[in-house]
């Protein structure tokens, strides 16, 4: 084991530098407005509203996008059930599989025109949309294509029905990817499906519906509307709507439930979280910090699986934290398109605010902060890779999620005390286990309240697998078989 | 995993904790550096720093007293009609050729490098070995580069793999010691942590993946666990112990690709030819060829660079 004796600094700051390496944009195309996607056209709201979108790593206007109001929604919602009535809930399985993998391909040979937008709108680096976000969001269609004609060796012995029409809400951290969690599985169960991207990142969305257009699917099989917070309401109110799936904040999600609560519709909701990664005095503690640098600074901790809190067992904690801070030191923040950037813009002044309220608290709580990743740009919106130690359970920074590249640390002596730390918290999202015992991750991940356990790794995400929350992290689960059965009934 | 008994002549104990390595985040890590981007200046910057820190090497048992000086030849003029190129750090022989190529370099500032210790296969009794190196020392080499014996080190005598390591570094007088662990006999990673540790504990100056003789020769995730050994020893001593990757590394795009390695592991003060060497033969002219690309943007025929 190294033992930390001397008081050595690393200097990353060398004299060999990376040139810049940005990613052209020349190959895109985007529209300087952006209407509304229902039944297989694009139409103007209904309000007159249009609001701009922002590239948060200059806040330079990209395109300004429609808002929906009750009554496009109501057209949305009603092109959707007249697809699904006379169309797509007729159509043989084998067809319908046949559109989706359609929908894959077209996604696969436009990924670096979506890989380019995805960070242009979002501010995540384009190293992470072109080799993450991209290639999931195909894969995902891929595998659900595959299960539309299966559903019936998927669930034996029962009777798999599709609902209807699906109000599909999704957040702005993968907005590309969340609209693939929802659209693929639930157009496979033969639904169709409203769904609204996020205000601040509709654009990979509405080339989606480019794509869905030139797949040929059906109209009114997939409607694509945006808008802000009462665009959503809208949808979750209409009656028109079978079942609503909801990924974003826990406060939006328990909005959602007063609001579904006592009718007919179903609901899945993916929410927070703050997931504690637990490092043992055996790991191998190089790829353990690693894997903590993974989970908390990936895609600039706007995750809701993000390891957001380490625990780290004390005769290795020194060693941990000073590896961690130097590995800090080489995280490059800056440009997302350069390809060299592992950490990019905050995707809005608003989560901006949010964050930076979180570090100026965790100071006033007492904790210690350290910053890493050197200058950032002076436009745009950026927090640099941020560290807070001595902190307890009882600090808010270790208690409330801050969906930002913040990390909480706390060490531990024993395994029951590293548990019930894990566990003391209103999320069950994630959890990750470092360790070189095999016996001893089986122990911990049993004992961990959460709906996804890494071990030895972190953010491994796969459309085979399901992915969702204990607690208020979420209800239901999306992803592999699981995902197939919150968009059918199983009677 | 437990040492062996110390024995009578034990000098001073092998560290007795073995680190371990998980593969799979090593293999992730290495993918992660691998995806940098190095272009334009940065480029020219990372070429002519990798041409510094090459051990041009000729280690074959048809090497003649010719060779070795035409070898030293190029150490000295890499390719004259680029301009602002530096020499390399070290010509690298056989003990037999030692003298052959200090007569060659002359007071150039190029180290001559020369194997010991029956390189490669380290068949042979630690007195033979010693008498190796200290034959090399006196012919005038400044650095030695020895094979462990693997034998030993797989049947976990690993008392008598450091023993033999403490001595050699004693017959090596003011020359710098190279411990080759040759990584593509060790088999997983947890032995090549182990082994760097050891060779490290032991007094090496420098620690190299591989004779060159063996494949897999030099990898990223070997080369990156050796680092993070070296980074971890340094810690925990204070004092600074060098590395070397050798063989299989022909292209400059895959020679940057451990630049960065080294970059983003050690940092700083490891960029330098005192602290990092590419063991290579044919290394050389790849960075040649691509620095004259970045000077002309077309690459020339191979035939414009000397071959030694």
């Amino acid at each position: 084991m190294s033992n930390v004796k001397h008081a050595i600094k690393l200097n990353y700051d060398t004299e060999w530098e990376y040139a810049p390496a940005p990613e052209s944009t020349d190959h895109i195309s985007l529209k300087d407005r952006y209407d509304l996607f229902i039944g297989g056209e694009f139409v103007a709201p209904k309000s007159g509203v249009y609001f701009d979108t922002i590239n948060p790593a200059n806040e330079k206007i990209l395109a300004s996008v429609a808002q929906a109001g009750a009554a496009d929604v109501d057209r949305a919602v009603k092109a959707a059930r007249g697809a699904y009535e006379n169309v797509w809930s007729k159509m043989k399985p084998a067809e319908r599989g046949k559109f989706i993998y359609r929908i894959a391909r077209i996604i696969q040979e436009r990924a670096r025109e979506f890989a380019v937008i995805e960070s242009m709108d979002g501010g995540k680096p384009i190293r992470e949309s072109r080799d993450v976000d991209v290639p999931l969001a195909a894969a995902h269609f891929f595998y659900y294509a595959g299960w539309a004609d299966k559903l019936d060796y998927a669930f034996p012995h029962k009777t798999p029905k599709p609902l209807g029409v699906a109000g599909q809400i999704i957040p702005w951290n993968f907005p590309l990817l969340m609209a693939a969690w929802k659209i693929a599985p639930a157009l496979a169960c033969g639904n169709t499906v409203v769904l609204k991207p996020a205000e601040t990142t509709p654009l990979t969305a509405m080339k989606l519906a480019e794509v869905i257009q030139a797949a040929d699917l059906p109209p009114g099989v997939v409607n694509i509307i945006t808008g802000d917070g009462s665009t959503g309401a809208s949808i979750v109110d209409h009656d028109g709507i079978d079942k609503i799936a909801f990924t974003g904040s826990t406060d939006v999600g328990k909005i959602i439930q007063r609001a579904v609560a006592g009718g007919d519709k179903k609901y899945t909701l993916e929410l927070g979280g703050k997931a504690a990664n637990i490092i043992f005095d055996d790991a191998p503690i190089d790829q353990a910090v690693e894997g903590v640098v993974n989970a908390i600074f990936f895609n600039q901790g706007h995750v809701c699986c993000a390891g957001s809190r380490l625990l780290v067992q004390e005769s290795v904690a020194e060693e941990v934290v000073t590896k961690l801070k130097e590995r800090m030191q080489t995280l490059i923040v800056g440009d997302p398109m350069d390809k060299n950037t592992d950490i990019g813009a905050i995707n809005s002044a608003a989560q901006l605010e949010r964050i930076n309220a979180y570090l100026e608290l965790g100071q006033k709580e007492g904790a210690a902060m350290y910053q890493a990743g050197g200058k950032t740009p002076k436009k745009g919106y950026w927090c640099r890779p941020t560290l807070f130690t001595d902190v307890s359970q009882s600090h808010r920074v270790v208690r409330e999620e801050i969906f930002g590249p913040v990390l909480a640390i706390q060490t531990f002596r024993t395994l029951d005390e590293a548990v019930t730390k894990a566990n003391n918290t209103q999320y069950g999202l994630s959890g990750g286990v470092w360790t070189d015992k095999g016996a001893k991750i089986f122990k911990v991940g049993q004992k961990i309240r959460a709906g996804v356990i890494w071990a030895n790794t972190f953010n491994k995400f796969d459309p085979t697998s399901p992915f969702g929350g204990y607690k208020e992290s979420g209800v239901g689960r999306e992803g592999g078989l699981h995902g197939l059965s919150a968009y059918l009934n199983l009677h | 995993m437990t040492q062996t008994a110390p024995r009578t002549e034990t000098i001073a104990p092998a560290p007795d904790h073995v680190v371990s390595v998980d593969q799979v985040g090593i293999e992730e890590r290495v993918a992660r550096l691998g995806s940098r981007s190095i272009k334009k200046s940065s480029k020219v910057q990372a070429l002519k720093l990798i041409l510094s820190q090459i051990d041009l090497t000729t280690l074959e048992g048809q090497d003649t007293p010719g060779k070795v000086r035409q070898l030293c030849h190029k150490a000295m003029s890499l390719h004259d009609t680029l301009p602002d190129i530096p020499h390399v750090a070290a010509v690298c022989v056989y003990p037999m050729m030692v003298a052959e190529a200090k007569k060659a370099l002359g007071d150039s500032g190029i180290h001559i490098a020369s194997v010991a210790t029956a390189f490669p296969s380290g068949m042979a009794t630690t007195q033979a070995k010693l008498d190796e190196i200290k034959l090399a020392v006196a012919e005038g080499a400044d650095e030695i580069d020895m094979v462990i014996s693997r034998g030993k080190f797989l049947q976990g005598e690993y008392q008598a793999v450091f023993d033999e390591i403490v001595l050699c570094k004693e017959a090596c007088g003011d020359a710098h010691l190279k411990v080759i662990l040759e990584t593509g006999e060790l088999g997983t990673l947890d032995r090549v942590r182990h082994a760097s540790d050891l060779a490290m504990h032991a007094g090496a100056d420098f620690i190299k993946t591989s004779t060159g003789k063996i494949q897999p020769a030099a990898t990223l995730p070997v080369t990156l666990v050796m680092l993070q050994a070296i980074r971890d020893y340094y810690y925990e001593t204070g004092r600074m112990v060098g590395m070397k990757p050798a063989g299989g590394i022909s292209k400059a795009k895959l020679a940057i690709q451990y630049l960065v390695t080294l970059r983003e592991t050690l940092g700083e003060a490891w960029m330098t030819p005192e602290w990092f060497r590419f063991g290579a033969s044919s290394l050389a002219n790849d960075v040649l060829m691509q620095l004259q690309k970045q000077q002309t943007g077309v690459y020339q025929s191979g035939d414009y660079f000397s071959k030694d």
